[in-house]
Parts: C-alpha cells; sequence; structure tokens
C-alpha cells in the first residue's frame, strides 16, 4: 500500500551516530526522489542516555515534522519504552534480536520484527557499531525504497577512509535489506524511490544561513563553541580556504563580536554565530557597534534559557533580549528565517542591512530550524536573487575627490553617514564609542548629543520601510488567524493546510522580519488572532501589542524544550495555552 | 617623508600637566615617522580610560572602544586588514584587569599587534582606585585597609603565554620609549611594551622621581640575550630597588597568526573588491549538498 507518508524514528544512547546516521539516509531518501523532513533529538552528552533522529518522508514537499511515527527503530529497549505511544497502528518496531523485548508490555496493534542487528552487522561489516547502518537499510526494505540511494550516500561518506570501509559498508547495507524480507509483506506502509526525479539538497537551517552569509560577502567569522550556533564557524571554516574567508576561534564570546567589530570597521563583512549564553556575553560589543556604527551581524541560534537551561533543545526565548540588549537606544535590525530558504535569504540580507543603515543585524535562529534537515530545489537557494549592495561606501575616486577632513559620522537627513574603509589618506579618522562629534572626536556637547543621537535613531526609520511583511498562507478569507515568526513556519503551514483540508478557514501571518516591526502590519491582524511561540510569555505577541496596539485573541506557547508539532498546535487552537 | 607633524591633531590632550601619557603620545607618533608609517596607514586602538583617548589626540586612524576590549578589536582588524600597522594603546585596568585573558590569548595567537600598556598602576579617570598592577598594600578608595591582592607581573604572564617580543619602557625617558616602539613595529607577531607612566595626579608614589633611580636598561648588557626566554623570565622577576627596561624577550622564528591563514596568503582582506559567488562556486556549493 503506497502511503501519503511514513515517518520513521530510529533511537538509541548518544554515541551510537543516530543523526549522522538519521542524516545520511535522509540523503538516500532525497537522492531517490523523494521530500524529507529529519529531526534530530539528543542530550548534552558524549555517551548514554537517550537520543533519537525522525525521519518524515513523503512524495510532496515537507515543511515539518509531525508526532506520529510508522516505523520505529529501536537501537535499544529504552528506545520501546519512550516511543511505543506514538506508532500508528499497523506501524512497526524493529529491534535488536540479542536484547529481546523481556519486561516491555506490546501494543496488539503494532508490530514486532525481532532482527539480529548487532549480529549481522558484524558478520558482515566487522563491529556491531554499524547496526545503525544496518536498520536503516532493514527500513529501506520494509518501505519498498531503493537501497542503491543508500549506497551511494554510503559511497560518498565514507570515500575518505578507504575502499575497505566502504565496501563494509555496502555489505552491511545488502544485510540489512536481505534481513528486512521475511517482515516486508507484514509492513503496510510502503514509499518508493521516484527514478529520475530532478536532484535535491538536503540542507538544516545553520547550513542554508552559512551559504546564505557566504553568498551575501561574508568574509569574517569569529566563534567560540556553543551549542546550536557554532556550525556556522564550523561551516565556514570548512570552505574558508576555498572561498576567502578568514574564521577564528577565540577564547570567548566577548572577543568573538568584539573581533567581527573590528573586522567590519576595517571593511569587511563580519559576523559572530552563537547561541543565547554567547550572545550575552556579546551585549556590550553589541552597543559599540550601534554607538559606532560598525556593520556586524550575529547570528544567534536559541536554545532554552536561563543560563545553561537546555543545551541541545529548542526555544524561541530570546526575542526581547535581542531586541533590548545593551545599554542605551541604538537601531538594530532582528531578522528570524523560518525556513532553509528563508535562513539562506537571512544570510545575505544580514549584510546588506548591516552595510546600508552601518548598524548591528542579529539574525535570529534556534535549534529546531539550526539542526532539522529538509530538502529544497537547487533553485530555492536563489544565488541570482542575492544582492550585495554596501550602502553609501565611498568609492576610490570619491575618497580622492574628498574635500577638507573627512567626516565618518556626517549629519545627513538620513541618518547614514557616507562610510570611508580605514586606509586611505583623505579619509583618516578615529571613531569612538564616547559619544562623538561628526568627525568621531569625544564630544560630551548637550546640542551634539542630541543631534548624533537623533541621526543614529534615524536610520531605524529608513529601516522600517524596508522590512517585509509577513508571508501570508492559506485561505482569503480567513476567519482564523496564527501569527507566527521564525522556526514555526513549518509547523503553521502543516496546520493551516489541514484545518483548510477540512473546510474551515485559517491562515497564518509569519514574519521573517522582526525589528523594525515592518509598516502596515495593522491591517493584516484582523478576526480571531492566535500566537504560536516557543516561549512561555509570547514574546512576539507582546511585541505586537507594543509596536501595534493589537492584542491576540490567544495564545498557544510551548516552552519544554521540544519543538512545537502541527498536532500540538491543532490540540491547542480552540483553548489556547493562555489567553492574551 | 612623514613627519611627527603629520600625525597632529586639532583635538588638544585633556591629560594633567606632567602625565606619563605625553611622552607615550610623542613617543608613538616620534617612532611612527621614524618607521615611515604615514597615518592612513596604521590604526591605533584602544580602549577606555585616560590613556585610551590617545586616539583621539592623533591624526591617525584609530577606534576608541570599550574597556577591556583594545585586543580583540584591533585583532579584528588587523585580520580585516593586515596592510594596516594595528597599534595598541590602553591602561593597566583595561589590558590587565578586564582585558588580561585577550592579552594572553593574543599572545599565544602571534597576533601582528604592537600592544603598548600605559600602566599607571593606578585607576586615574574614575579617581584613584587601586589597579591590577598597584603594590599589595595600596591604599585606595575602594581598598581602605590596603589592596590584599599582589600585583601582576605583565612581563612574565606575556612570556608565559608565549608572547614573541616583550619589554618594558618607561615615561621617563622618551628616546628609550621611542626606540622600543621601533623595535617593537618591526617584529612580525604580538608585541608587549608595558610602559610606566607616572599619573601625577592619583598616583604619588610611583613618580618619576621613584621610577628614576631604580630603571636601568636590558640593552646596556651586551651579554644580555634576547633569545633566551629562562633570562627574560629571570628578569620578569626582577623587582624592587632595580627595575629592568628594555627588551626582555624577541623571537622572530613564529609566524604572526595572519601570516598561517589560508584567506590571506592573496593579501589583505578589506581591499578586495567584493563580489557574488561565481556560477562555478554556486554550482560546488549546491553540488555538496545532494
Amino acid at each position: 500500500m503506497e502511503t501519503p507518508e511514513v515517518t520513521i524514528r530510529i533511537g538509541g544512547e548518544a554515541g551510537m551516530g543516530l543523526e549522522s546516521s538519521g542524516v545520511g539516509f535522509s540523503q538516500a531518501l532525497v537522492r531517490g526522489g523523494l521530500h524529507v523532513f529529519g529531526l534530530p533529538d539528543y542530550h548534552s552528552r558524549i555517551r548514554g542516555g537517550h537520543n533519537f533522529f525522525t525521519v518524515r518522508i513523503a512524495r510532496r514537499p515537507l515543511y515539518s515534522h509531525t508526532e506520529p511515527v510508522h516505523l520505529l527503530l529501536a537501537l535499544d529497549q529504552e528506545t520501546v519504552r519512550r516511543h511505543i505511544g506514538a506508532v500508528v497502528p499497523g506501524g512497526a518496531v524493529v529491534y535488536d534480536e540479542k536484547d529481546g523485548l523481556p519486561d516491555i508490555p506490546r501494543r496488539p496493534d503494532v508490530q514486532y520484527f525481532p532482527i539480529p542487528l548487532s549480529k549481522r552487522a558484524e558478520e558482515t561489516g566487522g563491529s556491531a557499531i554499524m547496526r545503525n547502518t544496518l536498520v536503516f537499510a532493514v527500513a529501506a526494505g520494509l518501505i519498498g525504497f531503493d537501497p542503491t540511494y543508500i549506497e551511494s550516500v554510503a559511497r560518498d561518506n565514507f570515500a575518505r577512509k578507504g575502499q575497505a570501509v566502504v565496501d563494509a559498508n555496502l555489505r552491511v547495507i545488502e544485510a540489512g535489506v536481505e534481513a528486512s524480507r521475511p517482515f516486508q509483506a507484514d509492513f503496510p506502509f510502503r514509499m518508493e524511490a521516484v527514478p529520475g526525479a530532478p536532484r535535491r539538497l538536503l540542507l538544516n537551517g545553520n547550513q542554508a544561513f552559512a551559504m546564505g552569509a557566504l553568498a551575501g560577502g561574508c568574509r569574517f567569522v569569529a566563534g567560540y563553541p556553543m551549542t546550536p550556533g557554532s556550525p556556522v564557524l564550523e561551516w565556514m571554516a570548512a570552505h574558508a580556504a576555498e572561498y576567502g574567508v578568514v574564521t577564528i576561534q577565540v577564547e570567548d564570546e566577548i572577543a568573538a563580536l568584539c573581533m567581527a567589530i573590528g573586522a567590519g570597521y576595517a571593511g569587511v563583512r563580519a559576523m559572530a554565530p552563537t547561541s543565547g549564553g554567547g550572545f550575552s556575553l556579546m551585549v556590550e560589543a553589541l552597543g559599540l557597534a550601534g554607538m559606532t556604527e560598525v556593520p556586524v551581524v550575529v547570528y544567534e541560534a536559541q536554545r532554552p534559557g536561563p543560563s545553561t537551561g537546555l543545551a541541545t533543545r529548542t526555544e524561541q526565548g530570546d526575542l526581547l533580549f535581542v531586541l533590548h540588549a545593551s545599554q542605551g537606544e541604538f537601531p538594530r535590525i532582528v531578522l528570524a528565517p523560518g525556513t532553509v530558504e528563508q535562513a539562506f535569504e537571512a544570510g545575505w540580507r544580514a549584510f546588506n542591512f548591516a552595510e546600508r543603515y552601518q548598524t548591528p543585524v542579529i539574525v535570529l535562529s534556534d535549534h529546531y530550524l539550526a539542526t532539522s534537515v529538509r530538502d529544497v530545489a537547487p533553485e530555492d537557494l536563489n544565488f541570482d536573487a542575492v544582492v550585495i549592495d554596501r550602502g553609501e561606501l565611498l568609492t576610490e575616486a570619491e575618497l580622492e575627490n574628498l574635500e577638507g577632513e573627512y567626516k565618518r559620522h556626517r549629519f545627513t537627513e538620513s541618518g547614514i553617514s557616507p562610510r570611508a574603509i580605514p586606509g586611505h589618506p583623505k579619509a583618516v579618522y578615529a571613531s569612538s564609542s564616547d559619544e562623538h562629534d561628526e568627525y568621531g572626536h569625544i564630544e560630551e556637547n548637550a546640542e551634539n548629543r542630541r543631534r548624533m543621537h537623533e541621526k543614529r535613531m534615524r536610520k531605524l526609520e529608513a529601516a522600517r520601510a524596508e522590512m517585509r511583511l509577513p508571508t501570508v498562507y492559506g485561505s482569503d478569507d480567513a476567519s482564523l488567524t496564527f501569527v507566527g515568526w521564525g522556526s514555526t513556519y513549518g509547523p503553521l503551514r502543516e496546520v493551516v493546510d489541514r484545518l483548510n483540508e477540512q473546510g474551515l478557514r485559517a491562515r497564518m501571518l509569519h514574519f521573517t522580519d522582526i525589528w523594525p516591526v515592518p509598516e502596515g502590519v495593522e491591517r493584516l491582524l484582523t478576526g480571531e488572532t492566535v500566537a504560536v511561540e516557543g516561549n512561555y510569555s509570547g514574546q512576539f505577541a507582546n511585541l505586537l501589542r507594543m509596536a501595534t496596539g493589537h492584542t491576540v485573541s490567544r495564545r498557544i506557547l510551548k516552552w519544554d524544550g521540544r519543538p512545537i508539532s502541527p498536532e500540538y498546535i491543532l490540540r491547542n487552537t480552540e483553548y489556547g495555552i493562555r489567553n492574551a | 617623508m612623514v613627519t611627527v607633524d603629520d600625525f597632529a591633531s586639532p583635538v588638544r590632550p585633556t591629560w594633567c600637566t606632567g602625565c606619563g601619557n605625553f611622552a607615550i603620545w610623542n613617543a608613538v607618533k616620534r617612532a611612527l615617522a621614524q618607521v615611515g608609517l604615514a597615518p592612513h596607514q596604521v590604526m591605533l586602538v584602544s580602549g577606555i580610560g585616560c590613556g585610551s583617548k590617545l586616539p583621539d589626540y592623533t591624526h591617525a586612524n584609530g577606534y576608541m572602544t570599550l574597556h577591556g576590549r583594545t585586543v580583540p578589536v584591533a585583532t579584528g582588524v588587523r585580520l580585516a586588514n593586515h596592510g594596516l600597522r594595528v597599534i595598541c594603546t590602553h591602561g593597566d585596568g583595561d589590558a590587565y584587569a578586564e582585558g588580561l585573558g585577550h592579552m594572553l590569548h593574543a599572545a599565544r595567537r602571534n597576533i601582528g599587534l604592537v600592544d603598548i600598556i600605559q600602566d599607571n598602576r593606578i585607576y586615574g579617570l574614575t579617581k584613584g582606585q587601586y589597579s591590577p598592577t598597584s603594590d599589595r598594600g595600596r591604599v585606595s578608595k575602594t581598598s581602605p585597609w590596603g589592596s590584599f591582592e599582589l600585583p601582576v607581573n605583565p612581563i612574565a604572564l606575556a612570556l608565559a603565554a608565549g608572547a614573541t617580543f616583550v619589554a618594558r619602557s618607561w615615561s621617563g625617558d622618551l628616546n628609550h620609549l621611542t626606540e622600543t616602539i621601533v623595535r617593537a613595529l618591526g617584529h612580525r607577531g604580538y608585541a608587549l611594551i608595558d610602559v610606566f607612566q607616572p599619573c601625577v595626579t592619583f598616583n604619588r608614589q610611583n613618580s618619576y622621581d621613584y621610577y628614576r633611580p631604580r630603571v636601568y636598561n636590558l640593552q646596556d648588557d651586551p651579554t644580555y640575550d634576547v633569545t633566551d626566554k629562562m633570562a627574560a623570565f629571570a628578569k620578569a622577576l626582577e623587582w624592587g630597588d632595580r627595575i629592568p627596561i628594555g627588551v626582555f624577550y624577541q623571537v622572530e622564528d613564529r609566524p604572526a597568526y595572519e601570516e598561517q591563514v589560508p584567506a590571506l596568503r592573496a593579501g589583505p582582506l578589506a581591499p578586495r573588491p567584493l563580489e557574488k559567488l561565481t556560477p562555478e562556486q554556486v554550482r560546488r556549493l549546491l553540488e555538496e549538498a545532494m
């Protein structure tokens, strides 16, 4: 029976390589012409604990994970205990014959497939550790997916380890498919490959953002390791030599943003990727960039706080923090992409905003967007649309023609002062974190302060006109409007689709451009509005009330560190988690 | 030809008459003129404090940043444009209190900065609190019982962190100060110069008269070997009636950080034109994810 979709979940302990093999399997599915949404779930530890990876598979594009599981691949008994409730009737559990399932009550509506996973992995691959590869081949066999796509991924992934390793993996894959044969007829959910489908990419939000930043001219990245933001530094380091990017791992996030600001001051597009804890350390430097009008980008992949919080989990709890971080007032721009495509776009847009408005730009991501993988078409990452707009940057000829002493912070109507990159004899200047005059010299005069502060703040008004209105998706005459931002795009979209299929009139407003709040938002906030956010208080709903006066009807919130699923939204749509 | 006058700024210093910062300011300008670096070829990065106002009083590229963050900002500037000679001028509070971690990491990184610390061993701009280099027992408004901490030893710390150029000078000897900065400007990696800078208002103990009979120049001894790290450590610990100044340690065999960064082999980053990725580059990026 060909089904509209299949969700496969693999579970086990940390150190079993679930995420990497899960991503590899997802890659194989995409090569086989299928659409996927892959979601890792792991603890902040290197060994032990319980980790799992879930991949949802369909023949139509997917934007979100969902809760039901069709096939559970259990590398340990704990996986069965924890996830058996998610398995749909008629679904199956694959477990290692060696371990059995001695103490676990069996569901009568679920099938149990004992397979000698460790034994066969050891016999064919030489190590029981390869049973993650083996069990995915079992899964392929059960859903009727052509294993040659798994083989092709194994070949690519293990090529650098030598032919012997590649061969071992190929033998393990073959053994896995073989082991699935006795159960194939019993497993009702099929998802065969689509031969000859156009090639698609598999990316997570971190990778897409990094790619967009590189395309947008980012040439300096400074960071300190912190989940889930630092893979951006790693991605950039892997591409640094080829694309001429300076990457540096520094002593702390204070240094990271200070270095990025130094590089931005010197004329290079620079960023500091981090998570909320690291951003907390960057707060003072953010104000330095605002005061001295230095373009710089901060990528903040949120995780649940406060403090260390839940290091490997997700939340949207830093919105109002990044909006207000650092003493005093200065213009800043905040973007919150919700999909791989939007993360790519935010990558290059952020640098244009930073240079055009000569101020810090923060891109807010979160663990869910940063780490979940999705397939997109090559044209979905629109490299042709990438623009590198450096704003009012003085050209060599303009610098040559400068008369008199250069004014770095010249009073202008727009608030934007034409910028010279240091190094030209006609534009020698020193700017200061102290309040300064047009030249950058320290100046305490009240009138100068008033004018200089106004000049900086005016830039925000110009930027506001450029901020995009939210994506409107769903029914044209909706009676119910979901309001979301950032990574809830996918789950919301799925919810809107399902409700509209049921004949309800629902739509969503999804914001990527958060601050300054785009002009004209008020007009869209009509009817019954439900804010959906991964935090306790409904920070975006509060921001909207501050900016527009609109109070949402209800709030669906979540703060347990786990991503918001479409089912969670649907369960709470009627009453919300909290009324506004 | 570059002259000292090229660095003249319309802004007059607000330092007290007799402040040790005047000598440091003059020595920086003299050293730059001597090595032929024009105002647009350098970047003076400072933090916050009396001494950190130096770039404001100097016609040269500059950036007055945050207290304690002089070195990371300067590192970013240097990596973005190593065609600029980047010089840090900041005080002992900036460099050894809030910024001490950055100093040690800059030293082990061997980033090409000349790091001049205006070490007056007191907080001046905030009016007289004891500093990280104040002697133990120093009585100040925040240490009414005398400070309990030992002073930091910047020379020994920099050596331990792997600095490739470690020197000390003082504001009472403009020629020595200038020579030391000139020598640091010729160094390929990180160069620390700790400068005794008398504060005539808040530190009457460590005055010109205190230092003058005590300091002696290491380079007056022709047998002193600046490449001998153990000798440098021994001199770093010498303190009291005789205090060594001069270059404690200098080696040129370690490449600067920026010399090792693959992206910088083609020259400084900032002046390069910024262009969109080529279709071939885009193709390769997409291919990776398929």
